[in-house]
């Protein structure tokens, strides 16, 4: 470990990023977790007073620094209401990259990221395997999931009500797909992201459906890797760059007008931390700026590229919509995911506070379940007060989360992808 | 006592998990939204019920330890930076509103409820509670008093102060006294109340606060004029007011700041203005048809060169979104944003702001001024980078010289953000020597260990 002088000089580095936040503590007002426990450690000012408190080596205890830090959900909602404008995000992830080579990375983190997520092929095989065998070797397989990839909650704790790895992973019922464009005279990429891949390939499905149906050829390319927002999460910045370079090596070979994703986080990822904080072979870095331009969530490109309308008589299922953070709060995307479940003549009901997080923050819910669970109930309470019957969303690590938390309350609910909701319809 | 008996003894208290100990705890409450160095206290609690705010003020007084009461913390005036080796209080955990009489239109509320969530609830039921400081969404109800806050409302219904009909609070011994009461008229004993307003927790920890509130007005229009001079901008002003129209809100923004909302929500702003207005009318439709249709003609009368009248809510809401950014957008601006809030007289608005733009000069600094043109409370907002020792020396300089020029024509030193430690250097210059002596007077008899948020307000002896 390196001698907290020269934390304190790493982190001088965020000096510039972090006097631009003016201390007003208007972040109070949009911080889920302080709405929880009202600790100024838990919201942004608090927390950017620290990092600049060890960097002014005002603070001598930075295991706590780095434990209050890490209570954060990254949701973002914080950045989008800053009246100062301050980076928060960037922020964050540049102090926990600093954080994790001051500490170093957990053994388990290491042998997980480094050792698994590099390597998709080993991380596929185990997966299946504990697909096969999750029911006998619970335990065994959470461990390694559960902290494997930050979307990942698997079960780690008994009371969790988890959708269990799907029987057969999306690569295994569509491997690779190259199509020529159709009568939309468009071709896209779809990157899959893990937790469609393993957990709910019917998303993956819906989405090829989808673009079948529009006249919109595929380019999937097999070999796809984790976006890297875990890896990026936990700080560890070289993992991260082997797998956007990874993934940029085979996406670039296509030739594609957008590229899609069903995952909000895996669409931010690309789009705004691919090009921002990859410091990997710069020989890919126009590469980046490229597939970071092209980058969709798939509603939007329905709406805003294929203008897709909202049914005029709707009066099907009522569905009610939750906004995921990295939807609403990166790229502002809150309409057209709206419009697609009216396209797919579903009964719109908004619920209370849809833009609020849901709490699940990836590695957050596994090291904070308790906390994640709070912010995830009154999610569900909302839901549930919508009188929808049907929860949809846009992410789906969101959808884990809401299913969680719904089944613990014993909704009578399903909770589905937008992009399910109009293949249905189709 | 030890340190550590004295800890226990605060556990004891206000549980353990309502007492803070730890470095990265105690240093999160070392500052406010005021730009000034940060102190450590020595501890942080959070009392979760009255009783047990009474006995951490009993406490802290037996021990002599400093106490500073914290809301959000959203003060300008480092109301709540605590003393070093202090004690915090948080009255976030105080939360609760206790009633909303319809009836008899008030409400009882403990200190740490947010503003605006109170504002809502009380919506909820179809009332109103005017003081709409620009903090709302956080500030607390317990902050607002002590500060005596006000907002965009303030010329017509009035700042916070104009809402207290009573409150219980702690004095330095634990006990509770209670002042003023639910009627709308009270004479019984000293208006205490009025006393703890403003009073910036120096004077007693308040506990319950009972609220006065009011019936919504049925109807309301906006407007924005654009005008060619700052000079007609205030001369509208005045002349509104001597119409015996009182807006519920009259609101300034100079070219600068003009230019910096428009560069940030590129909304449609009249970059080349030199200065707007935004008025609100409101009250019965009838009554605001008239008096909007008068601000028309008063405006064009002095040289509006345009005029918008919001046709809807959502046109209203740009009118106000515009004035909502002016903060934010000259915060974007610079690291360092010092706010200020000299206020003067409406009729020496024009005159201050030509002030303004010569100590801007002067100093060679960037001073965008934007505020309450219908009551004087200008913000004039100096953009620096506090890291550049020099130009952070000419910032001092500039602040000194905006309150010499606002006391110079009958202001104040603070218009609704408070003294703190902030201006506190300044309190004999606009008050006397012998208000000073007076208040510190008064201060020692009902604090005589000088516990309660030293240095505040009267300073240091
Ligand atoms: C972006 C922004 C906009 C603002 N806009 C306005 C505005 O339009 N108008 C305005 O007036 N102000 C404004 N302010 C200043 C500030 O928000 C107000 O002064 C507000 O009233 C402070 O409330 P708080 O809960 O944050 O109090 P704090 O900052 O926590 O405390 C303020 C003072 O009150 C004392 N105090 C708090 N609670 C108690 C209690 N229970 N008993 C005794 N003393 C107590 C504290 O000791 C301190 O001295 C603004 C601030 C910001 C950052
Ligand atoms: S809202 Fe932004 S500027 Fe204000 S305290 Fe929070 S991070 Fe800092
Ligand atoms: S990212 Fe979300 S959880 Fe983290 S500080 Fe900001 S608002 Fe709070
Ligand atoms: S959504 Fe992105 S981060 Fe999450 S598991 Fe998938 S690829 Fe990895």
């Amino acid at each position: 470990m390196a001698d907290i002088h020269k934390l304190a000089q790493m982190l001088k580095e965020l000096d510039d990023q972090l006097v631009g936040c003016m201390r007003c503590g208007m972040c109070q007002a949009v911080c889920p977790i302080f709405k929880l426990s009202g600790k100024e450690t838990d919201v942004t000012r608090g927390k950017l007073a620290l990092l600049d408190g060890l960097a002014s080596e005002m603070l001598t205890d930075p295991e706590g620094v780095n434990e209050k830090l890490n209570r954060c959900l990254l949701c973002g909602t914080c950045q989008a209401n800053c009246p100062s404008g301050v980076s928060v995000m960037d922020i964050f992830l540049k102090a926990r990259a600093i954080m994790t080579g001051y500490f170093g990375l957990s053994p388990a983190k290491k042998a997980i990221f480094r050792g698994l997520l590099k390597n998709p092929k080993l991380f596929n095989a185990l997966t299946e395997m504990g697909a096969k065998f999750q029911g006998i070797f619970t335990k065994k397989v959470d461990d390694m999931l559960g902290s494997s990839c930050a979307r990942f909650n698997a079960p780690i704790i008994a009371d969790r009500h988890f959708n269990t790895l799907a029987s057969k992973p999306f690569r295994k019922i569509v491997p690779e797909m190259d199509t020529p464009a159709g009568s939309s005279g468009l071709r896209v990429a779809f990157y899959v992201g893990c937790v469609i891949d393993k957990i709910y390939p019917q998303v993956g499905e819906a989405i090829l459906k989808v673009l079948k149906h529009h006249g919109v050829g595929v380019y999937m390319p097999s070999g796809q890797a984790c976006c890297g927002i875990p890896v990026l999460s936990s700080g560890d910045t070289s993992t991260f760059d082997t797998l956007v370079g990874m993934n940029v090596d085979i996406l670039k070979e296509g030739e594609f007008d957008y590229l899609v994703t069903g995952c909000a986080s895996c669409t931010s990822t690309i789009k705004e931390l691919w090009p921002h904080m990859y410091k990997g072979d710069s020989s890919r870095t126009y590469d980046i700026g490229v597939l970071a331009r092209k980058t969709m969530d798939i509603s939007q490109f329905l709406v805003d590229v294929l203008k897709v309308e909202p049914k005029e008589l709707a009066g099907g299922r009522s569905v009610t919509y939750h906004d995921p953070c990295h939807l609403k709060n990166s790229l502002g995307i809150t309409a057209q995911p709206r419009t697609l479940i009216k396209a797919a003549g579903c009964d719109f009901k908004e619920m209370t506070d849809a833009g609020t997080c849901c709490g699940c923050g990836g590695s957050f819910n596994i090291a904070h379940y308790e906390l994640s669970r709070e912010i995830g109930s009154r999610k569900a309470d909302n839901i549930i007060a919508s009188k929808a019957k049907v929860a949809a969303t846009s992410c789906p690590a969101c959808m884990l989360q809401i299913t969680d938390m719904l089944s613990q309350k014993g909704a009578d609910m399903s909770v589905r992808h937008v992009i399910e909701l109009y293949a249905d319809s189709l | 006592m030890t340190k550590e008996a004295i800890i226990k003894e605060f556990e004891t208290i206000a549980g353990a998990e309502n007492v803070m100990t730890g470095e990265t705890d105690r240093h999160a409450y070392s500052y406010d939204a005021a730009v000034l160095d940060s102190v450590m206290p020595a501890l942080v609690v959070r009392p979760r019920t009255s009783e047990v705010l009474g006995a951490v003020t009993k406490l802290c007084n037996d021990n002599g330890l400093p106490l500073t009461v914290r809301g959000a913390g959203t003060n300008l005036s480092g109301g709540t930076i605590p003393h070093p080796g202090g004690v915090v209080v948080l009255t976030n955990g105080l939360n609760r509103i206790l009633e909303i009489n319809e009836a008899d239109m008030y409400a009882v509320v403990e200190p740490g409820v947010v503003t605006a969530q109170f504002a809502a609830e009380v919506a909820k039921r179809g009332l109103f509670y005017p003081p709409d400081p620009g903090s709302q969404a956080v500030s607390t109800l317990g902050g607002n008093v002590a500060e005596n806050a006000g907002g965009l409302r303030g010329l017509k219904y009035g700042v916070t102060k104009d809402y207290v009909m009573g409150m219980d609070f702690w004095d330095v011994n634990g006990e509770l006294v209670k002042t003023g009461s639910r009627t709308v008229k009270c004479v019984t004993g000293y208006n205490l109340a009025g006393l703890m307003v403003a009073s910036e927790g120096t004077l007693g920890v308040f506990d319950k606060i009972i609220l006065k509130l009011v019936p919504p007005a049925q109807a309301a229009k906006s407007m924005m004029a654009v005008f060619p001079s700052m000079k007609a901008a205030s001369e509208t002003v005045a002349s509104i007011i001597a119409n015996k129209i009182v807006p519920a809100t009259l609101e300034m923004m100079d070219n600068f700041t003009i230019r910096t909302v428009e560069n940030f929500r590129g909304a449609g702003l009249p970059v080349d203005a030199a200065a707007l207005l935004l008025i609100e009318v409101d009250g019965h439709p009838g009554q605001v048809a008239d008096e909007a249709a008068v601000v028309e003609r008063i405006c064009k009368e002095n040289g509006a060169t345009e005029l918008h009248v919001a046709k809807d809510a959502a046109e209203r809401d740009a009118v106000w979104q515009a004035r909502r950014d002016a903060l934010p957008a000259l915060a974007n601006l610079k690291p360092t944003c010092v706010l200020e809030d000299a206020t003067v007289p409406r009729s020496k608005i024009p005159a201050m702001i030509e002030a303004l733009e010569e100590i801007a000069k002067k100093l060679d600094l960037t001073i965008g001024t934007f505020g309450h043109a219908g009551d004087g409370n200008l913000h004039p907002t100096i953009l620096t980078d506090k890291r550049n020792k020099e130009e952070w020396e000419r910032v001092e300089k500039g602040i000194d010289m905006i309150f010499d020029k606002a006391l110079s024509m009958g202001g104040t030193l603070s218009g609704e953000h408070g003294i703190g430690l902030a201006k506190s250097k300044y309190l004999a210059q606009e008050t006397s020597k012998a208000t000073l002596a007076y208040a510190r007077r008064m201060k020692s008899v009902l604090d005589p260990k000088g516990i309660l948020n030293p240095d505040k307000i009267v300073g240091a002896e």
